[in-house]
C-alpha cells in the first residue's frame, strides 16, 4: 500500500453559532486520520477564516453551522477565499442544513454537504478526495 | 413499631406547613380501582443511613425532591422554549403555546441579540431571526409580550452576557402595562461561566462578567425579589458532550463561584441564595438521570451547608428546569425522537424537576414546526395526566440501583469539583482549559463509539431505512432581517438621540466605578437606546473575551 500524503485542513466555524461539539470532534478525528488540523475556534467571520486558509496554506476548508445560517456564511467563504487569491481550495460544509439547501450551497461552490448522522469515515473520505484533487490541480 | 420520630417531625413541620399553604391537586390520589396511592413510601425501618442520605422531601438534604408533596401539589412548569424571526411573529407563537396549555413562557434570542450586536452589525449577517427572536430595543420587547400579561406568566429568558439589557427591558415593558416590577416571575439565564467552556455566547472577560451579574442579584433583591436572577446551567455541558457526572460537577463547581462572587461583593447569603436556579439536560440514560438529578440536589444542599454555612432550607434548595438532550435527537425516522424525548422527560419527572421543555420532534433538521411543538407539549401532559408517576413523591426511592448510582454521582462529583479547587476555582480551570479538555474527551469517546457501531442509535447506525417523504421544516424568511435593519432605522430616526446620547454617557461613567450597573442600564433601555448601543460601551469599558 502506498503511503498516505499528510494533508493540511482547516475546519471554520463562521458566524456566531457556538456549537463547535461537531466541528471539534471532526477535527480530531481527521487529525487521527493523519491529517494537520487546523481549528479556528468559534465566531469567526468568512474573512478570518480565507485569511486564515491562506496563511495555513491549506490544501481543504471545512465548515460547519448549526444556526441556519450556512447559506449566507459557507457562500461568503468561498468569496471571500476568491478574494485572497485562494479560489482553488476547495470548501466542504456540514451542520443542521435541510436537503433542499444542498444543491444551493454546492451551486455556490461548496463541494460536498454533510448532514447530521453522516459516518465519520465518509466525511475523512470527502476530505481526502478534496485535497488529492487540490495538490493534483497544483502541481 | 410506631413512626419513626424524623418522620413524625416531618409531617408535623413541613407537610403539615406545605398542605396548609398548597393543597394537593386532588382530595385522593387514586389507581383504577379505587385504591389509594401513597404520597411518600418510606422503608419500614427508618435508620440513620436512611435520615442522613434520602431522607423526606422538602427537608435536608432534599435528595426527594424540593417540595415536600411535589407534583400532588403542583405539576411542574411545562414550559416550551420558543422565539424565531420578529418579536410579532413570536408572540404570535407564544399566544398560541398559552393557548395550548403552556404554563411558561420561555425566550429564545437569535445570537446577534445574544451577543450584543443590533441586527444590523456585519456580526450579524445570515443570523437575524434564526434561532430566536431578534431583539434590538424596547420597542421590539414591547411588540413581544404585546397582549401578554406580565403579572400573570413566568417568563424565563435565555439570555447570558447581555442579560442585564434583556431583563431591564423586561422591567420596563411590565412598567409600560402597569406592572410592578416586583410582581414579576421568571428567569434570567445569566450564567457566564458555561458561555466560555460550552455554549459560546461570551462578550466580556469574566470578572466584568462576575459584576454584571452580582449587580443583578443585587439589583433583583431590592426590586424583583421573585425573579429567578439566574439558572446555573448543565444543559450546555451536557450537550457539548460531558458525562453525566461532570455536567453536575462543573454547573454546580459554576454555581459555587457565582455565590463566592455575590458574597464577595457584599451581598447577603440567605437573600440571594434562594433566587438561583438551576438547568439540566435530561439524556437518553434514563435511570443514570433519574440518580444524576438526586444527587446534584443533595450535593448542593450539602455545599450550601458545609461550605456556605447557609441556614434558610431556600437557600439550600436546588431548583431545576430541564431540557431534554438535543444531542440525542435524530435526522433520521424523526418520529423516533418522540420515543426518545418522551423517555428522556420521564426520567426529569422521576426526578424531580420544577420545569420542563420538550424537545420537538423535528429539531434535528431545523427550528420546529408548530405540529411538533405540540407533539412534545402532549408528551408532557401525557406524563403529567396519564403516567400516574406525578401521584407519589420520589417513586423510584429506595431502589438498590437508583440509590447506589445517586451515591456515585455525588461522590465522583465531589471528586471533580475538588480538583477544581485545586486548579484555583472555575475561572482558572477554563483559563487553563481544564474543564474543556475534560468535555471534548467525554464527546470524542461518545462519538467514537457510535461510529464503531458499540453504540446503538436507532435509524443511524441501526435499523435503518431509505427514507423517501421528507417532513415539513420550518424556515425563517430572509427577509426578517431587511426589516429588523429597516426597523433599527426608523427607531434611531424617531428616538430623541441626545436622551441616548445622556444615559450612554452615564453608563459609560458607571462601568468605570464600582456602582451597580443596572439602574443606568434601566434608564438607558427606557431612551431607546438600543442592545447593541449598550453593550458597545461595555465593550469599550470592559473590553471582549476572546475564545
Amino acid at each position: 500500500m502506498p503511503e498516505q500524503k499528510t494533508y493540511r485542513v482547516l475546519i471554520g466555524k463562521p458566524g456566531l453559532d457556538g456549537h463547535d461539539r461537531g466541528a471539534k470532534f471532526l477535527a480530531r478525528a481527521l487529525r487521527d486520520a493523519g491529517f494537520e488540523v487546523v481549528y479556528t475556534g468559534i465566531r469567526r467571520t468568512p474573512e478570518e477564516i480565507a485569511a486564515a486558509a491562506v496563511q495555513e496554506d491549506v490544501s481543504a476548508v471545512g465548515l460547519s453551522s448549526l444556526s441556519g445560517a450556512h447559506l449566507r456564511l459557507f457562500p461568503a467563504v468561498v468569496e471571500a477565499l476568491k478574494n485572497s487569491g485562494a479560489g482553488d481550495i476547495p470548501v466542504l460544509g456540514g451542520g443542521v442544513i435541510p436537503d433542499e439547501d444542498i444543491g444551493l450551497l454546492k451551486d455556490a461552490g461548496i463541494n460536498e454537504v454533510f448532514t447530521p448522522g453522516t459516518p465519520v469515515e465518509q466525511i475523512i473520505a470527502a476530505f481526502r478526495s478534496a485535497c488529492e484533487t487540490q495538490e493534483a490541480r497544483r502541481t | 413499631m410506631g413512626k419513626h420520630s424524623e418522620y413524625k417531625d416531618w409531617e408535623d413541620k413541613e407537610l403539615a406547613s406545605s398542605l396548609n399553604r398548597f393543597p394537593e391537586r386532588k382530595e385522593r390520589f387514586n389507581n383504577h380501582g379505587g385504591e389509594e396511592i401513597a404520597r411518600l413510601a418510606v422503608p419500614d425501618q427508618i435508620d440513620e443511613e436512611y435520615i442522613e442520605k434520602i431522607g423526606f422531601p422538602g427537608r435536608f438534604p432534599y435528595t426527594r425532591g424540593v417540595q415536600p408533596t411535589m407534583y400532588r401539589g403542583r405539576l411542574w412548569t411545562m414550559r416550551q422554549y420558543a422565539g424565531f424571526s420578529t418579536a410579532s411573529e413570536s408572540n404570535l407563537r407564544y399566544r398560541y403555546l398559552l393557548d395550548q396549555g403552556t404554563t411558561g413562557l420561555s425566550i429564545a434570542f437569535d445570537l446577534p441579540t445574544q451577543i450584543g450586536y443590533d441586527s444590523d452589525h456585519p456580526m450579524a449577517e445570515g443570523e437575524v431571526g434564526k434561532v430566536g427572536v431578534a431583539i434590538d430595543s424596547l420597542a421590539d420587547m414591547e411588540l413581544l409580550f404585546d397582549q401578554i400579561p406580565l403579572d400573570k406568566v413566568s417568563t424565563s429568558m435565555t439570555i447570558n452576557a447581555p442579560a442585564a439589557v434583556l431583563l431591564a427591558m423586561y422591567v420596563a415593558v411590565a412598567e409600560k402595562q402597569g406592572v410592578e416590577s416586583s410582581k414579576l416571575k421568571g428567569t434570567i439565564q445569566n450564567d457566564i461561566l458555561k458561555e466560555y467552556v460550552a455554549r459560546g455566547t461570551y462578550i466580556f472577560p469574566p470578572k466584568p462578567s462576575l459584576r454584571l451579574i452580582t449587580d443583578i442579584f443585587r439589583w433583583c433583591t431590592d426590586h424583583s425579589p421573585a425573579f429567578n436572577t439566574i439558572s446555573i446551567s448543565g444543559y450546555h455541558i451536557r450537550e457539548a458532550g460531558s458525562t453525566a457526572v461532570q455536567e453536575v460537577a462543573f454547573t454546580l463547581a459554576n454555581g459555587i463561584t457565582y455565590v463566592q462572587a455575590a458574597l464577595d461583593a457584599g451581598l447577603e447569603l440567605d437573600n440571594f441564595a434562594r433566587r438561583l436556579s438551576f438547568f439540566f439536560n435530561a439524556s437518553s440514560d434514563l435511570l443514570e438521570e433519574v440518580a444524576k438529578f438526586r444527587a446534584a440536589r443533595r450535593l448542593w444542599a450539602r455545599i450550601m451547608k458545609g461550605r456556605f454555612n447557609a441556614m434558610k432550607p431556600a437557600s439550600l434548595m436546588l431548583r431545576f428546569h430541564t431540557q431534554t438532550a438535543g444531542y440525542t435527537l435524530t435526522a433520521q425516522q424523526i418520529d423516533n425522537n418522540i420515543v426518545r424525548v418522551a423517555l428522556q422527560a420521564l426520567s426529569a419527572v422521576l426526578g424531580g424537576t420544577q420545569s420542563l421543555h420538550t424537545n420537538s420532534r423535528d429539531e434535528a433538521l431545523s427550528l420546529p414546526t408548530e405540529d411538533s411543538v405540540r407533539t412534545a407539549l402532549r408528551t408532557q401532559q401525557v406524563i403529567a395526566h396519564e403516567s400516574g408517576v406525578a401521584s407519589s413523591v420520589d417513586p423510584l426511592a429506595g431502589s438498590y440501583f437508583i440509590e447506589e448510582l445517586t451515591d456515585r454521582i455525588e461522590a465522583e462529583a465531589s471528586e471533580l469539583i475538588a480538583k477544581i479547587d485545586k486548579a484555583g476555582g472555575v475561572v482558572a480551570a477554563i483559563e487553563e482549559g481544564f474543564i474543556q479538555r475534560q468535555i471534548e474527551n467525554s464527546a470524542y469517546e461518545y462519538q467514537q463509539e457510535i461510529e464503531k457501531g458499540e453504540r446503538i442509535v436507532v435509524g443511524v447506525n441501526e435499523f435503518k431505512i431509505d427514507e423517501e417523504s421528507k417532513p415539513p421544516l420550518l424556515r425563517v424568511d430572509p427577509e426578517v432581517e431587511n426589516s429588523q435593519i429597516h426597523g433599527l432605522k426608523e427607531l434611531r430616526e424617531k428616538r430623541n438621540n441626545k436622551n441616548v446620547e445622556e444615559a450612554l454617557a452615564n453608563l459609560s461613567a458607571c462601568a468605570r466605578n464600582t456602582s451597580n450597573l443596572m439602574p443606568e442600564i434601566l434608564a438607558a433601555v427606557k431612551t431607546y437606546a438600543t442592545l447593541g448601543e449598550i453593550c458597545q460601551v461595555l465593550r469599550n469599558e470592559f473590553g471582549e473575551y476572546r475564545g
